[in-house]
């Protein structure tokens, strides 16, 4: 082994941080610092010396630009091999890629959503080490929403689904879910935006919200995927470090921050985790090879680290375990089975496509949840098995009611009883307002006045600003095209797939 | 401290050149379990995982900046406790 050689003169890391960051800051001379900074007191957090916050990473801007640059050159190194040597044959199978389209219809939007509001971050929080911190968020964000729009364009070439995923984004039912939590997080203040988008989603629910596309991605042999997310993922733990610095600083900066903190994350918590309900049903049933159940995932990645590790590390400061958190977790065994069935029967209206599960994907599910699976969700899956074995499909006719705050179809079910669904109501300016879970509903009866304003898209549609009332009209207005939505079998993408796969080596035959 | 006990974890992406750094962290964590997940390895211990440059270059053969672990990570579970210029620290604070 050759012996290093002697190290090049520099700076210390925490020297060099020092100089970067809080040397390069000022005080204002002739703009007063309430005008300078003028979103920083109507919360009601309060901050006594911004100096207190470090970012454990220390990064300074040169490093920062070396090290992304780095990731960049590796992440267009596999995205060139991939196209070059056809690498969209190597799938598990093309259903593999409903979830991608799932990913880039409701995920990327959101990275650019988050580089705008850590923009603002960059330019309105008081203290220079956040405010650096949340520069680099910015362009991390603009970097990982622009990575996955090229990688995924690969796929674009040769299925559907792909083309119109911005103004999806926009307008179709099942993406304002994503799309209502962020649009949520930025109209909060700076300090609830903290503690809904770094803390929440960046360090509570990241490794169950983005890890497992990327396993997924790798299982199911979609390299150019796994690489750009574990790429992106690279940056996160950045995002999570800034999550949870954030989060001690506030706690430790004043007493009186603590309870709204707290509101915060027992907001925040249920915001995420229902988003996650997408993620779960992705994982179980979207994935032609499974990584790994929503429930285990669930149990590794949030109960044994984040409740287990996390939250005894904030008791310190004052701070439980999120509100509702022991709904979530009576949730476990039926969550992905639950929100799959909405998917399934309503593909017609969605930018991806749905198939009942086969033989061995069911054998799977029962392995995976022994208590509820044979039980409550194979004998449904049966009964569309044999449907379709008779040449039919069932969709659903009609539109669902959402819920109020998280705007998922209203199909969950009691945390103590699994066959009757869950409805709380609440009544504010004398009209009732629905929501599908006690979370959903604390979160309505805390701010009514934000959440009456949620576009519903039921809701739009029967107040005739979707194109039109007839299914046909609606999704044009969607930008489905025909082929992208319904069911999986005899789709244009299993077609173009077998096509692609069959037939012996021309060569010898 | 019972607390110290608690289970910390750093998430690293499995890539040939990542091996090396494994290896050192192994080296310097005998408690270490290693999780292989697709695409990825799960690092976990009780209490704290270390990372020295030390090791991680002995293991390389060259120079490394305890900043390029940034491009070797994909998650963790805990906090950064310490990050200079020789060592890098994942614990829980309290």
């Amino acid at each position: 082994m050759t012996q290093a050689k002697p190290r090049a003169k520099k700076l210390p890391l925490k020297e060099r941080y020092a100089l970067l960051t809080r040397d390069l800051d000022w005080e204002p001379s002739y703009v007063e610092r309430e005008k300078l900074f003028p979103y920083t007191s109507y919360e009601g957090i309060k901050i006594h010396d911004w100096d207190g916050w470090q970012d454990p990473f220390r990064l300074t801007v040169d490093a920062y630009y070396k090290y992304q640059a780095e990731k960049d050159k590796r992440l267009y190194a596999v995205l060139d091999g991939f196209a070059q040597s056809q690498g969209h044959l190597g799938l598990a199978d093309a259903s593999y890629l409903n979830a991608i389209k799932l990913f880039i219809q409701g995920v990327t939007p959101l990275e650019y959503a988050a580089h705008r509001h850590f923009a603002y971050l960059a330019r309105y929080l008081e203290g220079p080490a956040p405010r650096f911190a949340a520069l680099c968020q910015s362009i991390d964000e603009l970097r990982h929403c622009q990575t996955q729009i090229h990688t995924i364009s690969n796929y674009n070439k040769y299925y559907g689904g792909f083309h119109s995923w911005s103004k999806m984004h926009d307008r179709v039912w099942y993406l304002s879910v994503p799309k209502s939590l962020f649009d949520d997080a930025m109209s909060a203040g700076p300090f609830e935006f903290l503690i809904s988008i770094s803390f929440s989603f960046e360090y509570l629910l990241t490794n169950l919200l983005f890890v497992p596309f990327m396993s997924g991605a790798s299982f199911n042999g979609d390299m150019p995927t796994m690489s750009f997310g574990f790429s992106a993922q690279s940056d996160e733990s950045r995002h999570m470090t800034l999550g949870l610095e954030a989060i001690k600083f506030l706690l430790e900066q004043d007493e009186g921050n603590v309870p709204i903190i707290q509101a915060w994350i027992d907001k925040w918590f249920w915001r995420a985790y229902r988003m996650s309900a997408l993620v779960a049903a992705m994982m179980d049933y979207m994935l032609p090879k499974p990584v790994m159940s929503w429930k285990e995932a669930f149990e590794l990645y949030f109960e044994d680290q984040m409740l287990g590790g996390l939250f005894p590390d904030l008791e310190y400061y004052g701070i439980r375990p999120p509100r509702h958190v022991e709904d979530a977790i009576a949730e476990k065994d039926h969550l992905s089975h639950q929100v799959y069935k909405i998917l399934h029967n309503f593909s017609f209206a969605a930018a991806f496509t749905t198939q009942t599960p086969g033989v061995e994907h069911s054998a799977w599910l029962s392995e995976q949840y022994p208590g509820t699976f044979d039980e409550l969700y194979k004998p449904v899956w049966d009964k569309h098995a044999r449907t379709e074995a008779a040449g039919g499909r069932i969709f659903f006719q009609g539109l669902p009611q959402l819920c109020q705050v998280c705007q998922i179809p209203m199909v969950f079910t009691e945390p103590d009883d699994p066959t009757s669904t869950s409805f709380r109501t609440s009544s504010f300016r004398s009209e009732t307002f629905h929501t599908c879970s006690d979370g959903c509903k604390w979160i309505f009866d805390r701010e009514p006045e934000k959440f009456v304003q949620a576009w519903l898209p039921v809701h739009q549609i029967y107040q005739g600003n979707c194109g039109g009332p007839s299914v046909p009209e609606v999704l044009d207005w969607y930008g489905i095209q025909e082929g992208d939505n319904g069911e999986y079998k005899g789709s244009p993408d299993q077609r173009s797939w077998a096509e692609w796969h069959s037939g012996a080596p021309k060569q010898g035959s | 401290m019972t607390s110290t006990l608690r289970q910390v974890g750093i998430d690293i992406q499995d890539a040939e050149e990542n091996r090396p750094l494994v290896d050192a962290i192994r080296a310097d964590n005998p408690e270490l379990t290693i999780r292989h997940l697709p695409g990825l390895l799960k690092l976990q211990a009780a209490g704290r995982i270390v990372v020295n440059r030390e090791t991680v270059e002995a293991q390389l053969g060259r120079e490394w900046d305890t900043g390029e672990f940034q491009l070797a990570i994909v998650s963790y579970a805990g906090n950064f406790s310490e990050w200079d210029d020789d060592q890098i620290i994942v614990s829980w604070e309290h």
